[in-house]
């Protein structure tokens, strides 16, 4: 293990706590740079409230969140962010969602920028997303998956060190859905992006990304079966292959195995793993449990 | 498959039934008004209450068409004249400044912590009630009428703008801050033009009290004014003056209250379209 070096993203004891309410619970993370991760969880483990934390919109509770060496603090353009929805502005164009950034100054090299250089790089992203005929629409005119599409392409063209995606595709049908996931997969390896992508399905967090992460609440401890105020941990975190395959992967009986698997670590509310036997496979897995939760007496 | 015609919330009315069903309350107020107005001038020619339309129309040519020998005006286009300026200026100081501080209220939890109670205060101050003060304060001319519009009007925009800023996803506030957006640029930016078109809406209900404030204040102190003059003609029962001049306000209100729709849809086609894809 390489503990000692510096990691891209990286997340310290952090606890999160509304009011007396435990909802992430020592969490221990590092992040190499180009690294694609998808975070699943049951509803209601802290998934967005953990996305919240990176992003810099809530601050923890206890704990260090730090990227790029530096402390994260309120949102600002090393994040990009996609949400499910409103991420972009209804009173503007496509054209304009998307130059928006560079207009405003927000990139630091923006300033030197003409307006043509400005229109001609969001051109290049949006015919990466196929959007360059659509420059001129506003985005009630988009369906669904292009509203996305514009939203990554408005994200893209900042540059940001991580792209933070908060169940980017949850309301679009599996067609869009399928779509959409194969255009960031070719995205992510053209771009050398690093991601945290967010998602409550289990089959897209192990289609996308490099590495795959569970939180979940439904675990225990050396605390003891009866300790109430038990936040989620991180209980599955580990390699997944590193090509963008074809979608056909997904009915293969190592993808549905990989899935019943994480579904049983993660998701089943019956099946409570100790602390110390998650599945914490990935050569950048780390955790520290704290001398309660890992019975040491002292 | 038939629908029905008018009843139930299946009814397909057609597009002669819509204009017949649009007419028949206007119809019938009219029918009932000249009927009842028949039966009092045959029983008595010199009544002043229920005028008939013929009367009416020799009021309005007098009032519009023919010089008043006092003052060498035309009496209803200078009482519209003045009235307009009161209305329309009254109308958009309060625009201006519940936009102002609705937004800022809305966006910065600061400004919020000072301005949210002070202006729900202001609101529940009834208007009228302090139009002593204002003619006291600022005069009988001009000024204390376009302050009582404005008074009466401006907390309500106010506090409309500020839950209009609320309703703004904060998603968006986020996603502007990942794009470097300044804190300026986001409320004058990014907030105010989304919130614009509810400034819109919320001027055409409001127009509905700001008349009301004129013609109160026109009622009691004024040399003219469309309110002016339905108070002073009340005094010899001048009903044919008086009904056509509602009428005319009616007509106004309704131009208004039309333009500022098509202003809506004409500048901020977008609105009212969130998360829908037509």
């Amino acid at each position: 293990m390489t503990d000692d070096k510096q990691r891209y993203l990286e997340i310290h004891d952090v606890y999160k706590a509304y009011g007396s309410k435990v909802i992430l619970d020592n969490i221990d993370l590092k992040v190499d740079k180009g690294e694609f991760c998808s975070l699943v969880g049951p509803s209601g483990c802290g998934k967005s409230t953990l996305l919240r934390l990176i992003l810099g919109e809530e601050s923890p509770t206890s704990g260090k969140l730090i990227l790029d060496g530096e402390t994260i603090g309120h949102p600002d353009v090393n994040r990009g962010v996609i949400f499910q929805r409103y991420s972009l502005f209804p009173h503007l164009s496509v054209m304009e969602n998307v130059t928006l950034g560079l207009r405003l100054g927000g990139r630091t090299d923006a300033k030197s920028l003409s307006d043509k250089d400005i229109r001609d790089e969001a051109m290049v992203l949006l015919k990466k997303v196929r959007l360059d005929k659509h420059e001129n629409k506003y985005p009630h005119q988009l369906s669904g998956g292009m509203q996305q599409r514009v939203a990554i392409a408005q994200a893209l063209i900042m540059k940001p060190k991580i792209l933070m995606m908060d169940e980017p595709f949850g309301a679009l049908d599996p067609d869009t859905r399928e779509d959409m996931q194969l255009s960031l997969l070719e995205l992510w390896e053209e771009e050398q992006m690093t991601i945290f992508f967010i998602t409550h399905d289990m089959e897209e967090a192990a289609f996308l990304g490099t590495r795959l992460l569970a939180l979940s609440q439904y675990y225990t401890d050396d605390r003891g079966r009866n300790y109430e105020n038990r936040g989620s941990k991180i209980a599955v975190d580990r390699k997944l292959p590193q090509v963008a395959s074809p979608t056909n992967v997904k009915h293969s009986p190592e993808f549905r195995d990989l899935i019943e698997e994480i579904r049983e670590q993660a998701f089943n509310p019956e099946y409570l793993q100790h602390a110390k036997e998650f599945n914490l496979s990935h050569p950048n897995a780390f955790v520290s449990l704290t001398q309660e939760e890992a019975g040491i007496k002292r | 498959m038939k629908s029905p015609l008018i009843w139930g919330v299946n009814a397909r009315p057609t597009v002669w039934l819509r204009w017949v069903l649009l007419a028949l309350p206007f119809v019938l107020l009219i029918a009932v008004y000249l009927y009842a107005s028949d039966i009092r001038l045959t029983d008595n020619p010199a009544d002043k209450l229920l005028p008939s339309f013929s009367q009416m129309a020799d009021a309005v040519k007098t009032m519009a068409f023919t010089e008043d020998k006092r003052t060498g005006s035309y009496l209803l286009w200078s009482d519209t004249y003045a009235s307009l300026k009161r209305i329309l200026i009254g109308t958009l100081l309060a625009a201006l400044v519940g936009l102002w501080l609705g937004l800022n209220n809305g966006l910065f939890p600061g400004m919020d912590a000072t301005g949210n109670p002070f202006i729900t205060f202001i609101s529940m101050i009834p208007p009228l009630a302090i139009l002593p003060i204002l003619f006291i304060s600022f005069g009988v001319d001009e000024l204390a009428k376009v302050m009582l519009i404005f008074l009466g009007v401006f907390p309500l925009i106010s506090r409309d703008m500020r839950l209009a800023v609320k309703q703004i996803p904060h998603e968006q506030i986020t996603k502007a801050a990942t794009l470097g957006i300044s804190q300026l640029q986001l409320a004058y930016r990014i907030i105010l033009p989304q919130i614009m078109p509810r400034l819109i809406e919320t001027v055409r209900l409001s127009l509905g009290s700001a008349w009301l404030f004129l013609i109160a204040a026109e009622a009691i102190a004024a040399d003219q004014g469309l309110g002016y003059r339905i108070f002073l003609v009340r005094r010899y029962l001048a009903m044919d003056i008086i009904l056509p001049y509602v009428l005319w306000i009616t007509f106004l209100g309704f131009m208004m209250d039309w333009f500022l729709r098509w202003a809506l849809s004409y500048f901020y086609p977008w609105y009212n379209k969130g998360g829908k894809n037509d």
